[in-house]
């Protein structure tokens, strides 16, 4: 089985139902990504496949068909994302335990929709959860770094 | 003075029975001196000038003992530190550093004692006082009570300056020049002439100095760090992947363990087949332990599926286990013997005797902790050592327990702190790592992790206990006259104390924490604690007693204003008895324009607590939508006496306020045949994104001592929210969560 993986192409042995999540973690050793429920409850484990937010606990191996990033591939300490820049901009993050699934979800949420209406905020942002409450911070995060995405 | 007398004799009692110790033999111990336990690893030039700054060759470390769970504790423990000893935290390394006396908690231990925050003079002092020897003696070095900001104000800004002055007087025999010609900037003592001799250079000098005493504190006025907005250390890693957590402790040969224990707590396992799960793929080893079974596989999503089938015989719980019997056994508490009654002014029999009374019944749920990193820990067992990955807020009792485990002395047990994404209280237990103890000694020789499945967490929280607030009551001509609350619950601290193997008798402040404390002049105002018999186990959630405490006193107060007629800030005011308390009302009251009338089909609500010795108040407002309601604004108002980070009191306000909202609208745990019926989030939500309302805080500093805010904005949320849902609906909902009764958004 073949997969790439912020662009270094991986080849595994594997239970073809195994979560694309346990694959990243335990067989490659990438941890950005965080188990928080198993059931695409929390967001936590959110990934990119060509670019779409997915939830890498409920994404079995064999189905991945396009290229997987994570948040290690999104952008890194002196290479940041915008979206990251953002989030560091407005100290989002509390335990920071959601906050790789909330970059990754926001990140391709801007990119399908560089403009969002803050009720289309609220809609793609809903479903990764944050048990430290840092939502309001996120809100102001996402909106800065929409208003970024237009500057350049 | 007699009363004073009484309650110092109460408390030093209270502080002997959490020990198991005894207080005079403690202030011996504690006058002992610690020893400082960088000492132990330092290589030839280094120095280790105080317990909490370390140099050698590769650069300046700071030791932040206080365990990070998302709450900034390392960054505010680095700045205090930064602040006296000059140095640039972007080139400094932190470390938690070992468990160790040195890093007692001083502060933690006064939360359990019958003290109100509010007491001044001789009677206070002496609480904190035996805190301070408690601490100390019972290796409390833990992190919780909000305490991290009062404990280590003094001492991290007192170890940097004692670390700054040695490094000082080291340049001073260096040079020849004297103090007053040195001044010190970025971890360099600067000469006159602008050149500048590093820390790092002067550390083999300095390591021969004895270190002076009594080094003056800056005043804050002098502050560059302090007190002005500043980013935390830890938003890079945070916000690239690159934050490591205890789940993410990697290691060469590491294997993988999931564990399935009695969901009903401490039931015990009475047998259980492997069978199928010792020939699934990568299943190295299924091990039984205490309550249930370890599978340990070459990947967790492998473990995880193993574990599941394994199939268990669980023992019955030892406790009664089903919720409507929990309710009802705490109802029955009522009509047995009182554990507290810390507050009675006035003559409460006798004026409710005499009145109309209102007499109401609220009831709190047990509620889980479910920190979004699950319950984890990486250990491994070699012929003379375990060492132990972990998130902990309690590293001194885990390495103690876990040598017991491994049949080890403690100084073979090394715990490597590691930080927490979320807590709120869990990780004050070390049931996990007793349990992963387990696991190494059936397999000595390599790294396992061991991760709790997302159920295996939910259904293994201790959770915060349910209670029962009858309240009754009474007015007069407008005000406010009679105010009886009495409360049910499991004491918090004799379940916690018992894990730890030690005994508890006497009263449970935490009980009726938040309710008996509060800085009002109720001329007939009584607080009664009834301790209900043990059942689930339980524990400290953020914010403990308060957390539910605020919902019964608040309700009940908001109650008797509307029966009063009187304006529920106005009456606050009028019998308010403590200055910053004043001031916070004062401050809420103009933030959300009180006194105006709310937008139509509007409803606001106010609740204020004060816990961990800060007041909180909070103004709710919500409305109608057809799609149910909607919490549109919450507007919070606090006092710590100073505030170290805006941008992170700001951070910890908010949050608290989520969370206190989150849970009052949507969760609860209950239980059927022992084991707890929410498993997974879908059951136990919490606030999401598109429900948090926009929230306003303001800080003040006007309290005369400083204090923490992790916890405080918790407890005010949930009856603010209640209050306003009544101004809007004129239902009044006496039951959390809210959500059982009304429709939100």
């Amino acid at each position: 089985m073949k997969l790439t993986v912020n662009g270094r192409a991986f080849e595994l042995d594997v239970e073809d139902d195994m979560p694309l999540l346990w694959v990243l973690r335990d067989e490659l050793g990438i941890t950005g990504p965080k188990y928080g429920c198993g059931i695409a409850q929390c967001g936590a484990c959110t990934v990119h496949m060509d670019g779409i937010a997915v939830r890498s606990c409920q994404m079995a191996v064999a189905d991945v068909d396009g290229d997987i990033t994570t948040i290690e591939g999104l952008g890194t300490p002196d290479a940041l994302h915008v979206v990251q820049a953002a989030w560091i901009e407005h100290q989002v993050a509390q335990c920071g335990y959601c906050q790789s699934g909330q970059i990754m979800q926001a990140a391709s949420f801007l990119d399908l929709n560089p403009d969002p209406t803050d009720d289309q905020i609220d809609a793609a942002m809903s479903g990764n959860l944050c048990r430290c409450g840092t939502y309001p911070r996120i809100r102001a995060a996402v909106r800065t770094a929409a208003m970024r995405m237009q500057e350049v | 003075m007699g009363r004073a007398r009484t309650i110092a004799r109460r408390s030093f009692l209270i502080g002997s029975a959490a020990i198991a110790g005894g207080v005079a033999f403690g202030t011996y111990m504690y006058r002992r001196n610690i020893d400082n336990p960088l000492l132990a690893g330092l290589e030839p030039g280094d120095v280790a000038l105080t317990p909490f700054v370390k140099i050698t060759t590769r650069g300046i470390t700071l030791i932040t003992p206080r365990t990070d769970m998302g709450q900034g504790a390392y960054s505010v423990q680095a700045h205090l530190i930064a602040e006296e000893l000059d140095v640039d935290l972007a080139e400094v390394t932190l470390e938690p550093g070992p468990p160790s006396a040195a890093y007692y908690n001083s502060k933690a231990a006064a939360e359990a004692l019958p003290i109100a925050a509010t007491r001044e003079g001789w009677v206070g002092d002496a609480a904190a006082g035996v805190a301070d020897v408690v601490g100390k003696l019972a290796m409390l070095q833990l992190t919780g009570g909000s305490s991290t900001v009062p404990d280590m104000y003094d001492r991290l800004r007192v170890a940097g300056a004692v670390a700054r002055e040695t490094l000082v007087a080291a340049a001073v025999l260096e040079t020849g020049l004297r103090r007053d010609q040195l001044k010190t900037e970025n971890g360099a003592v600067v000469l006159p002439d602008g050149s500048r001799l590093t820390y790092l250079s002067l550390a083999g000098a300095a390591a021969s100095l004895t270190p002076p005493e009594n080094v003056p504190l800056r005043d804050p006025s002098q502050w560059r760090h302090l007190g002005k907005p500043h980013m935390r250390t830890d938003m890079v890693a945070k916000s690239t992947g690159t934050q490591t957590y205890g789940i993410d402790v990697t290691m060469d040969g590491m294997v993988f363990a999931a564990v399935r224990t009695n969901p009903a707590l401490g039931g015990g396992i009475r047998a259980y087949d492997a069978t199928e799960a010792e020939a699934m793929r990568g299943v190295m080893s299924v091990i039984p332990i205490t309550g249930g079974i370890a599978v340990v596989a070459d990947n967790t999503w492998r473990a995880f599926r193993a574990a599941d089938a394994v199939v268990c015989d669980w023992g019955p719980a030892p406790y009664i286990g089903d919720t409507r019997a929990q309710f009802e056994a705490a109802n029955a508490s009522f009509d047995g013997r009182r554990n507290s009654r810390l507050r009675n002014d006035g003559d409460v029999k006798t004026t409710l005797a005499g009145s109309r009374p209102v007499e109401v019944e609220y009831r709190v749920p047990y509620l889980a902790h479910a920190a979004l990193e699950p319950v984890n820990a990486v250990v491994l067992l070699t012929e003379d050592r375990l060492d132990v990955w972990a998130g902990t807020q309690i590293p001194g009792y885990a390495r103690m327990h876990a040598a017991s485990v491994a049949g080890l002395d403690t100084e073979q047990v090394h715990v490597h702190a590691q930080v927490l994404g979320g807590s709120f209280g869990r990780r004050l237990e070390d049931d996990f790592i007793r349990q992963a103890t387990e696991i190494a000694v059936a397999m000595p020789g390599v790294p396992i992790k061991m991760t709790w499945s997302r159920e295996e967490d939910f259904s293994h929280t201790i959770p915060r206990p349910l209670a029962i607030g009858r309240g009754r009551g009474a007015v007069a001509e407008g005000r406010v006259t009679v105010f009886d609350l009495d409360i049910a619950a499991q004491s918090v601290t004799a379940s916690s104390v018992s894990r730890f193997g030690l005994p508890y008798v006497g009263p449970d402040v935490v009980i009726v924490a938040g309710a008996w404390d509060q800085p009002f002049a109720i001329p007939n105002y009584r607080v009664t604690g009834y301790r209900v018999p043990e059942m689930v186990p339980v524990s400290s959630w953020r914010s403990v007693g308060a957390s539910g405490n605020g919902f019964l006193h608040e309700s009940l107060f908001d109650e008797l204003c509307h029966e009063a007629g009187a304006d529920p800030l106005a009456e606050r005011l009028r019998l308010c008895t403590h200055m910053p308390s004043r001031k916070v009302l004062e401050a809420v009251g103009e933030m959300s324009n009180w006194g105006s009338a709310p937008v139509a089909g509007r409803g606001r609500g106010l609740a204020f607590t004060l816990s961990f010795g800060v007041p909180v108040a909070e103004v709710v407002e919500v409305s109608h939508t057809p799609d149910g309601l909607r919490i549109d604004k919450v507007f919070v108002a606090a006092d710590v006496g100073r505030i170290l980070d805006p941008v992170n009191f700001e951070a910890q306000l908010t949050g608290g306020v989520i969370w206190g909202l989150g849970h009052a609208m949507n969760c609860e745990l209950t239980y059927r045949d022992g084991g707890a019926e929410q498993d997974n989030y879908h059951l136990y939500e919490g606030m999401r994104f598109y429900q948090t309302p926009e929230i306003e805080v303001r800080g003040l500093e006007v309290g005369d001592q400083i204090r923490g805010i992790g916890e405080p904005a918790v407890p005010p949320a949930a009856p603010a929210l209640g209050n306003a849902i009544f101004a809007a609906t004129g239902q009044r909902i006496r039951e959390l969560p809210f959500a059982n009764h009304i429709d939100f958004l």
